[in-house]
């Protein structure tokens, strides 16, 4: 077994190399598990050429090994010549298998791993943790033996691995780098994403290398692959090119041949090469298998980690992109800090101590930030559950703020997903627009501002500080962390929502005691895109509220669904059939993914007979939707093709992603000339790049959706952005900051295809240079070749960024798309006020 | 965040609604035809102006009245000509192209009242009929440009069928590339055809065939008419042929569609230029034989 190393670092990123070469210069025994033949694999990975970033730019660099923002090789070769130069003891194709303690069984330490399976059942395991020094078991049988491990091995994981039997011959490959390589072959592509796509067409573009391509399709369609590749596939197929098999399975394999399951049975075919492309399995089984708790079942949750780093089983610590920071300088940092703790040296602050001071540098009370920390913590009750480590981080993405007594925090209708704990001091809620003097008062340690995190709309009601107060705003981003991590604080935002929600809905003059029996028994309920809650004719009578999402009312009217009405976050249905005790007269679905409060009838009819007032309101409420049903029905009896038509239309807008929307492009196309004067002025006003696509995108109706962004109340984009670079702007536009990577996770997370990544080009000629003397591209997107000779002569590269709409931000008049169409074609709307039946039927010429 | 939210923002925030809630109507009936009003309330003084006033010897470009109507007459059209630059520089300012055109067509059409006024209906062989008369055609290709901005469009989309101009040209390509295959085993006379369908310009035909949409010369036509024989093989690559026809039918669609939306611009444009010569070089001789 040989030596036992002081610390075993898995994984060669950014993290690992970092505290390899801490441990190195501390001259600490150690060794770096690295499971390819070359350092930082991830990196490595990327493609030629990408410019590498180095943000947030405010946090300085503590580690042994340089890094700045650059070009991939450059990078690559400065940290392997460092790390040649630390004498680091790296160990290549070590792949890791299992990490197990030898040491004695840790008394009452035992791990509770639960496996899911497909069908939802779950089962529990629990593996008894052992102490240092651990085993760690490599793939190629070897064990290495070490008092510590780190854990550094980002949240990439492994591709996931043929199965069948055969599986573990050689000629099974899991990437492809070079497609040119492979000449004369029999080859199978398994997987139909876009990976396994992209690879089937490159191994078949050229004829000439005399390929046989094949790649094979569990059953007909492609849903996890973009749209163009499949089409393109296609394409290659009926080309003969390639061969689709559609309801093909791999059976079995051996050297030469596959055997398929088909539709029509089992067949053989040649084959001499497969590579297979189904994926990669995240790394937490595996994590979980050493030992190491995960805070919550929730997919993205990270280890459960102590200030230094060390996860719950003792002596292994997790450090970057798995630990939540996916940034290279946090874990470089973190890299060095680990070790430095690991070697004893426990005073050491953490590298981002200066932001947080920073943050708290303006509040009075002359306190350290160790006070600061821990006086929040202790006084809102949401991060009462938090440790010192998770503050810190939490910290990092939240601002604390003074607010003297009468000063607003927020205005009504102002956008913000923001969420507000009040530390010290008291708040109040202006509750009528009308009358700022009725306020209610929300008192210390409570939060405000959850209406806003969870719907993704603006601002209900203004809010002002009482007294004096301290508040922490908690971005969003950092609020759904912390509901991640801690599972009491999710509780606690979900309760006070559900009674403010409720409060809200009816008006003032209930009371939080009015509300409490329908809160206790209220249920968050989660719908899919389409997903019925009510059906028309049905008798339940139970009474809902939009959480977040948006649903579409519809009625049965002779032979089709008529699209009633479309109901925003905040609204409420389902009142009609308890309080007359009718059957459902609607069937009522999600227009996107939604969350609904579901409040049992009985409750409901029980809170209306204690409040006339309420119940006067509700009756109002009903009578107008009843006027509104009745008046789209009474239009379908005398004018049955206009209320298709404005039925159709929204449903193919709903379709089209609008009821997720707070903010969207439409082209009339009854009045678009196709100039393209929309895209110029959208190249012009942000720095020659267009954010928009007219063309493409679909159509119903001659209404057209164009590839824009939507500014969805909640992006997709901002669920993966590493530098949270991806924000909401002070108009609700969702934008991206000059903090961006350019790592593409948000033009690969938009279902809309709406973001873009391009280098900035070099600015054109002015318009005057260009009308008088046709010098430069003239007004709109410069063309490719253009931007690329202009880019050479200038000699700085850029990097390629995301680019997206920001609806104009900070430009005079608002967006540029629509002041510049010069026929009225081009129209931005919000779902709420343009799915109704006047908008969609009007006439614009 | 949300501080900073505060007063502007929400300024910001009632344009943007007043944005989203409106504004859902052609250049046409531009805020409840704006502009057309302006215009005829225009034309209605101009022609009261001119009946009303006593204008010595006989009305005339030459009275104070006939000066006054070239000076507004000049005005507009030197302000009318520049929609040409706005609509290529959005930024900086608040300004609505759709407002631009609304106002650009109705001020435009009131100059046949203002200009025709300020001639006192003295016609002759001279720069300054010529000046009237470019403005007149100017006016009518104007006018030409918005009966095809307001009916053309909704055709343009028909024809589109949500493809981009480059998933057509795509979409033929993809077809020319079975076609070569698909045409291997074809005897000379027929392979002739299709090579000739596939070396043929898309864009072949040129501007009258665009405007027109008639194709005499079409290879691809041809190369299907000429599909003879029963075979399998002639059979698959006339119905590529046809598929081709119908992709290059298309094509063609969306070229003569937009050809006639741009066509007028190659006079309105031109023709405004001359306008402004020809009215620069009235004042001035007005001027030199004051």
């Amino acid at each position: 077994m040989g030596e036992i190393y002081t610390v075993a670092i898995i994984g060669s990123g950014p993290a690992g190399l970092s505290a390899a070469a801490r441990a190195a210069a501390l001259g600490l025994s150690h060794v770096l598990l690295e499971k390819t033949d070359h350092l930082s694999d991830t990196i490595y990975k990327y493609q030629k050429g990408k410019h590498v970033m180095a943000t947030p730019s405010n946090l300085v660099l503590r580690s042994d090994i340089d890094f700045e923002a650059g070009k991939r090789e450059v990078i690559l070769g400065l940290w392997d010549e460092q790390i040649e130069g630390h004498k680091v003891n790296v160990k290549y194709m070590a792949e890791a298998k299992a990490i197990r303690g030898t040491g004695d069984a840790i008394p009452g330490s035992v791990q509770q791993l639960v496996t899911r399976a497909r069908d939802g059942t779950k089962s529990v395991r629990e593996i008894q943790r052992h102490a240092p020094p651990y085993a760690i078991e490599l793939t190629k049988g070897e064990v290495v033996m070490a008092e510590n491990v780190i854990l550094a091995i980002g949240t990439q994981g492994n591709p996931n691995r043929m199965r069948c039997p055969g599986a573990d011959l050689p000629h099974i490959q899991y990437q492809l780098d070079d497609p040119a390589e492979y000449v004369d072959e029999h080859i199978v592509i398994v997987g139909t994403g876009d990976a396994g796509i992209e690879n089937a067409r490159g191994l078949a573009e050229d004829p000439a290398q005399r390929n046989t391509v094949s790649i094979l399709n569990r059953g007909t369609e492609f849903p996890t692959a973009k749209d163009a590749n499949v089409k393109a596939l296609m394409a290659d197929h009926e080309a003969g090119k390639l061969m689709i098999r559609t309801e093909s399975e791999t059976k079995s394999i051996e050297p030469g041949f596959i055997t398929l399951t088909t539709r029509d049975g089992e067949i053989r075919i040649p084959c001499d090469r497969i590579i297979a492309r189904i994926g990669s399995a995240p790394p937490r089984a595996f994590v979980e298998e050493c030992g190491i708790e995960f805070t919550s079942e929730d997919r993205g949750a990270f280890p459960r980690l102590s200030p230094v780093f060390e996860s719950t089983a003792p002596g292994i610590f997790v450090i970057g992109a798995l630990a939540g920071y996916p940034l290279i300088k946090h874990c470089m940092n973190q890299g060095h800090d680990v070790i430095e703790f690991i070697n004893g040296n426990t005073d050491l602050k953490p590298a981002d101590e200066p932001i947080i001071a920073a943050k708290f540098a303006d509040l009075p009370g002359n306190r350290s930030t160790e006070e600061w920390l821990e006086f929040l913590r202790g006084n809102v009750s949401i991060l009462n559950g938090m440790n010192p480590l998770q503050m810190r981080e939490f910290m990092l993405d939240s601002e604390a703020k003074f607010f003297s007594a009468g000063e607003v925090i927020f205005e009504r209708n102002a956008p913000g997903s923001s969420l507000f704990g009040i530390a010290s001091g008291s708040v109040a809620v202006e509750v009528n627009p009308a009358d700022p003097s009725v306020t209610i008062p929300i008192e210390a340690g409570s939060i405000f501002g959850e209406v806003g995190l969870i719907s993704g709309r603006r601002r209900g009601a203004t809010i002002r500080a009482a007294e004096d107060t301290i508040v922490v705003e908690i971005s969003r981003l950092a609020a759904l962390k912390l509901q991640s991590q801690v599972p009491s604080a999710k509780a606690a935002i979900q309760r006070i929502s559900i009674e403010r929600q409720l409060l809200q809905m009816f008006g003032s003059g209930l009371t939080r005691e009015d509300v409490a029996p329908l809160v206790e028994a209220a249920k968050v309920e989660e719908k899919r895109a389409g997903e019925v809650v009510v059906t028309e004719g049905a008798d339940d009578k139970d009474v809902f509220i939009i959480r977040r999402g948006s649903m579409i009312v519809e009625k049965q009217v002779g032979d089709r669904p008529v699209f009633l009405s479309y109901l925003p976050a905040g609204s409420y249905f389902g009142e009609m059939a308890v309080i007359d005790g009718s059957t459902r007269t609607a069937t009522v679905k999600a227009a996107i993914k939604s969350e609904v409060i579901r409040l049992p009838g009985e409750g409901f009819l029980d809170l209306l007979a204690r409040n006339p007032a309420l119940r006067e309101r509700a009756m109002a409420d009903m009578a107008g939707r009843r006027a509104t049903n009745a008046f789209i029905e009474g239009q379908k009896d005398s004018f049955s093709s206009v209320v298709d038509m404005y039925s159709q239309t929204a449903q193919f807008l709903v379709d089209n992603g609008i009821g997720e929307a707070t903010d969207v492009l439409l082209i009339d196309e009854k009045l678009c000339i196709g100039c393209d004067n929309c895209e110029k002025a959208c190249a012009d006003s942000h720095d020659g790049l267009s954010r928009l696509d007219r063309e493409a995108g679909k159509t119903y109706a001659h209404l057209h959706v164009p590839t824009s962004c939507r500014h969805c109340e909640h992006p997709h984009c901002m669920a993966d952005c590493p530098p949270n670079a991806i924000k909401r702007g002070p108009d609700g536009e969702v934008f991206i900051d000059e903090t961006c990577i350019g790592c593409g996770n948000c033009q690969r997370n938009c279902p809309y295809g709406v973001i873009r990544m391009d280098a900035k080009p070099p600015k054109k000629p002015s318009l005057l240079q260009w009308m008088l003397f046709g010098s430069g591209p003239g007004p709109g997107e410069a063309s490719y070749s253009w931007r690329k000779k202009a880019a050479e002569k200038e000699g700085t590269a850029k990097a390629k960024l995301a680019i997206k709409c920001d609806m104009c931000s900070g430009i005079d008049g608002g967006p540029a798309c629509v002041r510049a169409c010069p026929t009225g074609a081009a129209i931005r709307v919000a779902p709420d006020k343009f799915l109704t039946f006047t908008k969609l039927t009007e006439d614009v010429e | 965040m949300a501080t900073s939210a505060k007063g502007p923002a929400n300024t910001r925030f009632r344009q943007d609604e007043k944005r989203r809630d409106s504004d859902h109507v052609s250049f046409l009936k531009h805020r409840g035809f704006r502009w057309l009003w302006i215009a005829l309330a225009l034309s209605a003084a101009s022609i009261a102006g001119y009946v009303l006033i006593d204008q010595e010897p006989r009305p005339n470009g030459g009275t104070w009245y006939g000066y006054t109507l070239g000076t507004i007459g000049l005005g507009l059209i030197l302000w009318l000509s520049l929609l040409g630059v706005r609509k290529r520089r959005i930024n900086p300012g608040a300004w609505s192209l759709k407002a631009w055109t609304s106002a650009h067509v109705y001020l435009g059409l009131s100059l046949i009242v203002v200009g025709t006024l300020h001639t006192g209906f003295q016609i002759g062989w001279n720069v300054h009929t010529l000046a009237y008369v470019l403005m007149l055609l100017v006016i009518a290709t104007g006018i030409y440009g918005v009966i095809v901005y307001a009916t053309l469009p909704a055709s343009l989309s028909a024809n589109r069928k949500e493809m981009t101009r480059a998933q057509m040209l795509d979409a033929l390509t993809a077809i020319d590339r079975q076609l070569e295959s698909a045409a291997q085993p074809l005897g000379r006379a027929e392979a002739d055809l299709v090579i000739a369908a596939l070396g043929q310009d898309v864009f072949h035909g040129g501007a009258w065939g665009r405007l027109t949409g008639s194709y005499p010369r079409c290879a691809t036509t041809r190369a299907l008419n000429g599909m003879g024989g029963h075979s399998d093989e002639t059979a698959r690559v006339a119905a590529l042929l046809a598929k081709r026809r119908e992709q290059l039918a298309q094509i063609r669609g969306a070229l003569r569609i937009r050809a006639l939306l741009e066509v007028w611009l190659f006079i309105h444009i031109p023709l405004t230029i001359a306008l402004i010569a020809a009215l620069a070089a009235h004042v001035i001789s007005v001027f030199y034989y004051w």
